[in-house]
């Protein structure tokens, strides 16, 4: 590790926290309906809708509106990926996905995922990136705000049933929060040098007289929003480490600050929409403490390099080069593997299936922790409002007292659907990894034999259940098993968690708000900043040991024996 | 339903008129006019031709050339239309296989780290310093050129940290090569 290092990850970090403090009271302002400069387009989707965006909607109502939103965009999506070669805008002429690749995309650009059993200079035309990705980023996105704002106002107000509008909700934010910081990455990206192009492919003659193929497309556009949006599916097949998507450390800090800026704002948005700011704060203190820890360790692990290598004679000065840019280097490298998996965001600009063994254990943690560590946009701070519950629950446990959330008290069925929601990923990616590890149609996709090989499928399922998107690429993905059980896992760990979650909304809005008293749980201070934390590791970690064990950790200490595989 | 099914319809067709047609096709143009050179690949040319683009990698294997970062793209290295790494693990065997390879060819050890591993795209536009210091000597010999007049060279092509703090010292070798075949 070196201070310039360091240096660099604390610059991209401190411009996270910097712009939390406008983007969290700005969107806050959106939510509320205060924006408005775009207003007669607005007006125009809800003409269309037949929608009264002033109507508030129960948890029922909420919930149905975003699953249809969601059912129709993924028939959409689906229509295209399996039509793309018959349509427009296909200089390359791309044929169509099959139906198992087709389900599997679009379930994972639906729900926010972005795994891609695929390659997109190879395998999409730009008629799909741009009209049928582009769209379900911008919407996966705002679908995940709208319901952590429907969630923020239970605790709000006292004895409620409206959550909100879903419509409003979708469409501002989408207008005035995504949109306009899409364009603005998205040029400042292209100024940096990533492609935003409809023209064919180029064909170059190389120096020593052979061909090259230079992709293009439209793809900072789409770049631009898969990070805002912690969508994260790579234009490009290789991601944010393909040179155009991420040319140089500039595009880099932009885009590694782009994946991390809604979800730690959104923090603060909920403080705002609880009018309790220390509230905000506090949740933010949390995701910080565990993305700053988790650089540390991988950077730490990446740096030391890999002890068979320099054994074999490669120089250790530069750490561990496998899977990894020059331009990025192992700082870098190590605080994106960090975002990205904590984020939710799932896009990569080094190889995490070439990490060493602790460099790789970490982003699977930080995945497997719930996608709270701030988690996507939205569905990380409903995902750690959750935790709150629990923890506030632990606290009351502890001292024989009613628990109570900002003067919500948190009976019994609430803290039933919180653990449901909880209890959905270790189901899903320990029951699926536990399938394919011993199915002989799954494991003939592993590339690696050893503990790394169960590494990448329990990787992938981790991927899919948290709707992250990043993979131990070694795992040949795109086989109807994979892209069947991947899918499902993705929907089960999006639309699973969400019902729970708005269930929890229901009946937290119903209850009257109670003043604070002497014998009230702060949940503002440090103490409880530590109880949350210990929560999130114990109930949402533990469970992933024997698992984790199982992999990297006897991988870390096989490697340490010299025994290759 | 249709109270349910109508604004979905109106709202996923609007965005899809909207984010899916009209901002990305305007985006375009305006990306276009605004940075011709970056929104259309970063291209470079000699004598008229296209040699590649500034941000890719390319193979180089003569001894008259820097050679790049080895490649895992298939089905040849640096195919910038398949780009892909290794996704060796740190204990697979072949992985060990092929840097021990890369270190004997690059003459043995110490070797940079960068030039015995693959990258993560299979297009790594660069090579570090030290990597193209180590190369300097067989690029000399195979050119009949003095080793300093080519080691000054590479430390002209080396660009530092991006504002002095971002990113790490690197060499772009598609550059580098052609000041190389530009030197008389």
């Amino acid at each position: 590790m070196t201070a310039i290092g360091w240096a660099q990850i604390a610059l991209i970090l401190g411009l996270v926290v910097a712009t939390a403090v406008p983007l969290g009271r700005y969107t806050a302002a959106v939510a509320a309906g205060h924006v408005t400069f775009l207003a007669p387009v607005e007006r125009l989707f809800y003409a269309a809708g037949g929608v009264d965006p002033a109507r508030g909607m129960g948890w029922k109502a909420y919930t149905l509106a975003m699953l249809a939103s969601n059912a129709v965009g993924f028939l959409l999506l689906y229509a295209i990926l399996r039509l793309q070669g018959v349509l427009p805008l296909n200089p390359e002429g791309v044929g169509g996905q099959s139906a198992w690749l087709a389900f599997n995309t679009a379930v994972s650009f639906v729900t926010n995922t972005n795994w891609q059993a695929y390659s997109g200079e190879s395998g999409l035309s730009y008629l799909s990136q741009m009209t049928g990705l582009t769209v379900q980023n911008f919407i996966s996105a705002s679908t995940g705000i709208a319901l952590a704002l429907a969630l923020s106002r239970a605790f709000a107000a006292g004895a409620v049933k409206d959550l909100g509008n879903y419509w409003a909700d979708l469409v501002r934010i989408t207008l005035y929060l995504l949109l306009p910081l899409a364009l603005l990455l998205g040029l400042l990206l292209v100024a940096g040098g990533v492609p935003q192009s409809l023209s064919p492919y180029i064909q170059a003659t190389t120096l020593e007289g052979g061909t090259q193929t230079i992709p293009l497309g439209p793809a900072a556009f789409q770049v631009a929003i898969k990070q805002l949006g912690t969508n994260g599916g790579g234009f490009f097949g290789v991601n944010s480490a393909y040179p155009f998507e991420n040319p140089t450390p500039w595009t880099n800090l932009l885009q590694c600050w782009a994946i991390l800026a809604i979800p730690f704002a959104l923090a603060l948005t909920f403080g705002h929409i609880v009018r309790d700011i220390r509230q905000g704060w506090a949740l933010f203190a949390v995701m910080m403490g565990f993305v700053v820890a988790g650089v540390a360790i991988v950077y730490a692990a990446e740096a030391g390099g890999n002890p068979l290598h320099i054994a074999a004679g490669v120089d250790p000065a530069t750490g561990n080069m496998e899977g990894k840019e020059v331009r990025f280097g192992v700082a870098l490298s190590a605080l994106w593997a960090v975002a990205t998996t904590g984020a939710s965001n799932g896009s990569v600009n080094a190889m995490h299936d070439s990490f060493t063994p602790l460099g790789g254990l970490v982003p699977m943690l930080m995945i497997q922790l719930g996608e709270v560590l701030p988690g996507g946009v939205g569905s990380g701070l409903y995902g750690m409002l959750v935790f709150v519950l629990l923890a506030v629950f632990v606290a009351g446990l502890m001292v024989g007292r009613t628990p109570e959330y900002l003067g919500k008290k948190v009976g019994a069925k609430e803290v039933k659907l919180a653990m449901l929601a909880v209890l959905i990923l270790p189901a899903f990616i320990l029951g699926f990894s536990a399938v394919a590890a011993v199915l002989p149609v799954a494991t003939a996709s592993v590339q690696d034999a050893g503990p790394h090989g169960l590494s990448e499928l329990l990787y992938a399922y981790t991927s899919g259940a948290g709707n992250n998107g990043s993979a131990f690429g070694g795992l040949t993905a795109d086989t109807p098993w994979f892209n069947t059980t991947i899918g499902l896992a993705m929907l089960f760990g999006r639309y699973g968690v969400i019902v729970p979650v708005m269930a929890i909304a229901r009946a937290i809005a119903a209850k009257p708000k109670l003043a604070a008293s002497s014998g009230t749980f702060p949940t503002h201070t440090p103490l409880f900043i530590g109880l949350l934390a210990g929560v999130i590791l114990i109930l949402g970690g533990l469970q992933f040991m024997p698992a984790l064990a199982l992999g990297p950790v006897a991988e870390h200490l096989v490697l340490a024996t010299g025994k290759t595989f | 339903m249709t109270a349910l099914l109508r604004p979905a319809l109106a709202v996923v067709g609007l965005f899809t008129l909207l984010l899916g047609f009209a901002v990305p096709l305007a985006f375009t143009g305006v990306a276009g006019v605004v940075f011709p050179g970056q929104a259309g690949g970063s291209l470079l040319e000699r004598d008229g031709r296209v040699v590649g683009s500034a941000l890719l990698g390319q193979h180089f294997a003569s001894e008259r050339y820097f050679h790049p970062r080895p490649s895992a793209t298939a089905p040849a290295p640096y195919n910038a239309a398949a780009s892909a790494a290794s996704q060796l693990g740190p204990t697979s065997a072949a992985l060990l296989d092929a840097v021990t390879e890369r270190v004997a060819a690059a003459g043995g050890g110490p070797v940079p780290v960068d030039a015995a591993t693959a990258s993560g795209s299979g297009l790594d536009p660069h090579i570090s310093p030290e990597n193209a210091a180590h190369q300097v000597p067989r690029i000399a010999a195979a050119r009949g050129l003095p080793e300093a007049r080519v080691a000054e060279l590479v430390v002209r092509q080396t660009e530092g940290r991006q504002f002095g703090l971002l990113g790490e010292p690197r060499v772009n070798v598609l550059r580098l090569n052609l000041a190389l075949d530009a030197l008389r």
